[in-house]
């Protein structure tokens, strides 16, 4: 997994609450076998005039140039900006691997869906959860080529104007951002517990071990 | 010391190692496999060289992509038809049971699991799907994760997880006639909002809860994600134990005898304390239609689409709007005005024998109305299927003008052959009625399956109470 720590960053809006996975990476892209490629189809419904589908070529199709993301000062942009309950709806890590492979690494919302924060952080995405005046103050603020920094060690967002924004963020969860560590590896870690457990149980649960599945 | 919920009597029962952040290494008892969102998850076992932790705690199925017609022929799609021979392979690698497209136990992953006593009471349940929380309903800790989880399920047994603050949802009173758990749980998420139980797992309790049946049950913990919450769980009762009594995968003999025994400390304490907790007037409830391209957006079937104008949050006002505008419709509109073009009796909410018998007992001696251009009914599973057959329902359904189709989740999220076409209007059973979720340009009302049934024969949503 990339590792996370300094970004300065361009920043694109998207100003809709309860914006879901199905509108973030529709469901018959989620056909492909494949971890990569998702990002010419991010937000498919809302970037292009047509319908898509998987293994379409994305520069022949018609674009809908009412789409934030279609704007040209956008292009590049890295930061998304984005109202409460981001990322709500069906569990699809095809949703951040998207957003990833289109180029964003960091998303700055008031709220977002628990299972979408919890896949950023398996695929070098920040997920930044600010208060909702702040959010609002930012969606004001933002101008063609606004751009903020984000220091995650620090634990802060400056903006253009210099003011300084703390943001909180669970230690397992930055330690592993910042190092790019492959969370197995590091549950491996814990293998010998893991199995004390596992026989702690079968004796407690003895059921739960009997019948194996066929 | 207060007593604990439900919710914290799974989870310490299934803490392996405590950080110094609260974040914990949790064991899982099942892991559920589909064939989305796993194939890169047996890739990244490949490429690092791992096995799976423990064989014996996965089930796979095949059931987003499966076709609903000709299954014998397979699937036409090749794209899709490469999605599940890539399951079928992964599970012959690495020796998981499957149940395969042609097995007659096969359908969607959260029908099967408690059907089969696979998931049970206590359990942890995990699987790469966010309706897993249906299994919740037994009183087992279950969640939707993403397909990094998948691998580290395989690989581990054991997921990251930080501890959920616990949200009690009381349904005071019993429901009216004629009004279901998917009414309760539309209702819940009107009240609460689809961003309601982020952060929380929500215990559904109350007499309109303990009245429900496991399948009415697992209805509402089925959208308890639609909630926000990535897990419902509602307290094991006799309910619960009569359900997984001679269940093919449930503890046999003397392992039953303890299993239930243990699974009757699985209720929260009189003096638990919760962070949250809501309590509502399940007698008040009605028949619930979705308006909108998000649940939340639900009124009652004697009711009118509110007005977005009379809204005075700027952000909810603009939902509104847009909603309205997707969906064709206007403010102050009867929801039994509106016509629909399509009926889904089917998905992971509302495809189990009661959801069946349900919408067959409204259609019995009736026909689909003339603007009906198809109405699909899709059992949960292979057995659903069965037992329909055996009670007769599959033949009031045809005689009534639906289609009878083979199990899986379908027109729930369009990812095989049934879809909608642009602006084409369905009275669906399904769960999530966002843009685009049924077929691109297609508008969706999210009912329950007597609901819908009578949107089939009437035509237009109708209040099923006055049948």
């Amino acid at each position: 997994m990339q590792a996370f720590t300094l970004l300065n960053g361009l920043v694109a809006p998207l100003d809709r609450a309860n914006v879901d996975t199905d509108a973030i990476i529709p469901k018959q892209f989620l056909k492909s076998i494949r971890r990569t490629g998702f990002g010419p189809y991010l937000f498919d419904e809302w970037r292009y005039l047509d319908h898509g589908e998987p293994e379409m070529d994305c520069s022949q199709r018609p674009l809908n140039m009412d789409f934030v993301l279609n704007k040209p000062h956008y292009q590049g942009a890295q930061i998304l900006l984005a109202r409460e309950n981001f990322g709500c709806g069906s569990s699809r890590e095809h949703a951040p691997w998207a957003l990833e492979d289109f180029g964003f690494r960091a998303i700055i919302a008031p709220s977002f869906a628990d299972i979408f924060y919890n896949n950023c952080f398996k695929n070098g995405i920040l997920p930044i959860v600010l208060p909702a005046e702040t959010v609002d103050r930012l969606f004001k603020e933002l101008a063609d080529g606004y751009r903020l920094t984000i220091d995650l060690a620090a634990q802060t967002i400056t903006t253009p104007n210099a003011a300084t924004l703390a943001f909180t963020i669970d230690e397992t969860r930055k330690y592993r951002l910042l190092n790019g560590l492959d969370d197995i590896a590091l549950s491996l870690l814990h293998a010998d517990k893991i199995a004390a457990y596992e026989n702690g149980r079968a004796k407690r649960a003895p059921w739960l071990f009997a019948s194996n599945l066929k | 010391m207060p007593g604990k919920t439900l919710y914290d009597k799974l989870w310490e029962d299934h803490v392996v190692h405590t950080e110094d952040d609260g974040s914990s290494l949790i064991y899982i008892d099942r892991h559920l496999v589909h064939e989305v969102t796993s194939p890169q998850a047996f890739d990244g076992l490949r490429l690092a060289g791992r096995k799976p932790w423990r064989i014996d705690r996965n089930l796979a199925v095949a059931d987003h992509n499966v076709p609903t017609t000709a299954r014998e022929q397979g699937i036409a799609d090749p794209v899709s038809r490469l999605q599940v021979e890539t399951l079928d392979n992964n599970c012959a690698e690495f020796g998981i049971t499957e149940f395969a497209m042609t097995d007659p136990r096969q359908g969607i992953v959260h029908v099967i699991g408690p059907e089969q006593g696979a998931t049970l009471p206590g359990m942890t349940v995990v699987c790469g799907d966010s309706h897993t929380s249906t299994h919740g309903a037994s009183g087992a800790l279950a969640f939707g994760i993403g397909t990094s989880e998948v691998e580290h399920v395989l690989a581990t047994q054991c997921l990251v997880q930080k501890k959920a603050k616990n949200l009690l949802i009381k349904l005071n009173g019993p429901v009216g006639l004629g009004v279901t758990a998917k009414d309760i749980v539309l209702a819940i998420i009107g009240t609460i909002g689809t961003a309601g139980g982020n952060g929380y797992t929500i215990e559904f309790a109350g007499e309109a809860i303990r009245n429900l049946s496991m399948e009415g049950r697992m209805t509402v913990c089925n959208m308890a994600i639609e909630a926000g919450a990535r897990a419902g769980l509602v307290a094991v009762d006799e309910v619960t134990i009569d359900y997984y009594r001679d269940r093919p995968y449930s503890p046999k003999g003397e392992h039953w005898f303890m299993a239930e025994r243990y699974w009757q400390r699985l209720y929260s304490d009189a003096d638990a304390v919760f962070d949250k907790v809501i309590e509502l007037d399940a007698t008040a409830i009605k028949p619930q239609v979705t308006w909108g391209t998000s649940p939340e957006l639900v009124v009652a079937v004697d009711g009118c689409i509110p007005d977005p104008m009379l809204e005075t949050e700027g952000g909810k006002r603009q939902s509104m709007q847009r909603a309205l505008e997707y969906m064709g419709l206007q403010a102050g509109q009867a929801i039994t005005d509106i016509q629909v073009d399509k009926v889904f009796i089917g998905s992971c909410t509302n495809s189990r024998i009661e959801d069946l018998r349900a919408a067959a007992d409204i259609a019995k001696g009736k026909k689909i109305a003339g603007n009906i251009k198809l109405a699909l009914v899709v059992p949960g599973s292979g057995l659903v299927k069965r037992q329909a057959e055996a009670e007769g329902l599959d033949k009031i359904f045809i005689e009534a003008g639906f289609e009878w189709r083979e199990p899986g989740c379908s027109m729930c999220l369009a990812m095989n052959a049934d879809k909608l076409e642009e602006g084409e209007r369905c009275a669906s059973t399904s769960n999530r009625n966002f843009e685009g979720r049924q077929g691109y340009g297609g508008r969706t009302h999210l009912v329950s399956p007597a609901m819908a049934a009578a949107a089939a024969v009437a035509g237009h949503f109708i209040d099923v109470r006055q049948l």
